[in-house]
């Protein structure tokens, strides 16, 4: 009797082990990323500190990019950035809005699959493809027809129209942004397809029994009830296309100097890191270090911008 | 009595909605085949035997392959999987088997998704700047750091959200058998959650394939043939940039064959993941 009882004693004792052992290594593990993330803010800032310590915070605004005389400032870069990531969400953003709409009302049911799983597929496409794809196929293209042709479609405009002169060289903040859009498109329809799904039937069924038509039940009724999860979407694009390295190098033209057109070369900071890196040294290494921390800080407001929404809508 | 102007208004209105929406799918399915035709046609025509025994050739030489790139890339992914496979699955495990849902598990699942969202040339620099710099060389074992930096949350992210799937009579089931806690983790829950797992290490591993901004701080490239993980290594993403954007028509061919290649690999990890999870899920 006593001997049983001291057997399951010592295997609850063992077992009590094997599990503290468990516990220990797999918060280990969980640490790993925790010290990972803060490791990289530490290491981008420490490389980051002879330019900043040169140019002050002021770094983050000048517009001056002089590797031989050794002025650096991030102006330049974060333009480009913004503004490819712009255009890039400006054409993305209904597109993917017309291409969920398609997927939950219009595309007959067998279809529907198969074009979903198509866009999913587009979007797991490496960047580099896409870089590919615009230096040798649409920029030519692009630089034959579409530069000109939005030239003389636009430039009656007062304000828009000036930004569309400029060489037609078909390389480009323009092309970039174009780019970026393509890449980002298949992203963004597939979480607002995502979200246009899991409406309750009940909710679109009552809109057509009121006599509502499918645009005014995606406009009146599917839209406000999915619109926090569809912005979260959105600005997780954003988040991507701020980033994106390899589709923006290859067409954007890489001029750190002020665009004067969309059609004008221009660079954005994940290019100039690119392109520069290689042959960097001392403050022009910290330089690009420096603006390695910007990108960092805007794709952390992105993201956490984009968990207050969604923790919003949860709430709702 | 109805208002036939205005219902006929409502109709055209949805018309246009709809029409404007079929035209977005057409374009966006136009600019997809356009993309993938260009790179079959390219690449298919500079697909050759050789490709997968003979090296990269010099600048303005004939011929050549992409053998050290493709076997490259093929060992930094590997190894950045086997890093970063056990990695994301214990620390998802802890996350939901073991924390209680504390700050610290909060705080992890903020620094995964930050992980996953940041840039990843900005992890490239950061390992440049802690392996690189410090050892003064490029390397293939940096490649795979940063590599399974890219891995690791994506794979904790898939990981969790699969465990907290099972339902949790499952895991007092076990309890009221006598398992202990690990064996629970292990032998049940995670074996529950095995297709998704899998899942999201494929997808994870389809990610990383691509990926070559990171790579250009770390594994940097190489034109001979080296199994020498120490040292600048070839790779794939990279061959492709500087070939691509090089005035040399043997390396541009070349270029679109790498990618061709790359995309095919990708699609395929995603089509099998995808097919393995519906089959188990169906299961």
């Amino acid at each position: 009797m006593n001997n049983s009882r001291n057997q399951i004693l010592r295997t609850a004792k063992v077992l009590r082990f094997q599990d503290a052992v468990v516990h220990i290594v797999t918060f280990i593990f969980a640490s790993l990323i925790l010290l990972a993330l803060l490791a990289v803010i530490t290491m981008l800032t420490w490389g980051a500190q002879s330019a900043l310590s040169k140019f002050g915070l002021a770094f983050f605004w000048y517009a001056e990019w002089d590797i031989i005389n050794e002025e650096h400032g991030a102006f330049f870069a974060l333009l480009g950035t913004v503004l490819t990531s712009t255009i890039a969400l400006l054409l993305a953003v209904p597109m993917s809005f017309g291409i969920a709409l398609f997927l939950t009302e219009t595309c007959p049911t067998n279809l529907r699959r198969i074009l979903g799983t198509a866009i999913e597929l587009l979007a797991a496409i490496p960047s580099i493809i896409y870089g590919m794809f615009g230096l040798f196929i649409f920029a030519p293209w692009f630089a034959e027809y579409g530069q000109p042709g939005l030239y003389t479609v636009l430039k009656y405009l007062p304000i828009i129209g000036s930004a569309f002169g400029g060489s037609t060289n078909g390389i480009g903040i323009l092309t970039a942004g174009l780019i970026l859009s393509f890449m980002i498109l298949p992203f963004i329809a597939a979480v607002m397809r995502d979200v246009f799904e899991v409406v309750p039937p009940m909710l679109r069924e009552s809109a057509y029994g009121l006599g509502c038509t499918q645009w005014e039940v995606m406009r009146y009724v599917v839209l406000p009830y999915t619109r926090i999860g569809v912005l979260g979407g959105v600005v997780l694009g954003l988040g991507r296309a701020l980033g994106e390295t390899m589709a923006v190098t290859f067409v954007i033209g890489n001029a750190n100097r002020l665009p004067t057109s969309v059609y004008s070369p221009g660079t954005s900071i994940a290019s100039t890191l690119a392109n520069e890196f290689g042959e960097a040294s001392d403050l022009h290494l910290s330089a690009l270090f420096a603006l390695g921390l910007l990108l960092f800080f805007v794709s952390l407001v992105v993201i956490l911008l984009s968990k207050w929404l969604i923790s919003r809508s949860v709430r709702v | 009595m109805m208002n036939t102007r205005l219902y006929q208004k409502r109709k055209i209105v949805n018309w246009i909605g709809l029409v404007l929406s079929m035209f977005a799918m057409f374009a966006g399915l136009v600019v997809l085949s356009w993309i993938l035709y260009v790179l079959f046609k390219n690449g298919l025509q500079a697909l050759t035997l050789n490709i997968l025994f003979e090296s990269t050739p010099a600048p303005g030489v004939d011929g050549g392959g992409l053998a050290n790139a493709i076997v490259g890339s093929l060992l930094m992914v590997l190894f950045a999987v086997l890093v970063s496979m056990p990695i994301g699955i214990f620390a998802g495990v802890y996350l939901v088997e073991y924390s209680r849902q504390n700050w610290f598990a909060r705080l992890v699942y903020l620094a995964t998704d930050i992980m996953i969202s940041t840039p990843s040339i900005i992890l490239g620099l950061f390992v440049y700047a802690i392996y690189v710099a410090q050892v003064k060389h490029f390397s293939g074992w940096a490649g795979v750091l940063v590599l399974s930096l890219l891995a690791t949350p994506v794979i904790l992210k898939s990981t969790t959200n699969m465990l907290m799937l099972v339902p949790g009579g499952l895991r007092e089931a076990a309890f009221a058998l006598g398992a202990s806690r690990w064996k629970t983790s292990f032998s049940v829950t995670l074996r529950v959650a095995k297709a998704g797992v899998v899942t999201g290490v494929l997808l994870a591993l389809a990610r990383i394939s691509g990926e070559t901004a990171p790579l250009l701080f770390t594994a940097l490239n190489n034109q001979f043939f080296s199994l020498n993980m120490n040292a600048p290594l070839a790779n794939l993403p990279v061959v492709i940039f500087q070939f691509a954007l090089s005035p040399y028509e043997n390396w541009e061919r070349l270029a679109w064959a790498g990618a061709l290649l790359i995309t095919l690999m990708v699609l395929f990890i995603n089509i099998v993941a995808r097919a393995f999870f519906r089959n188990r899920i169906a299961t």
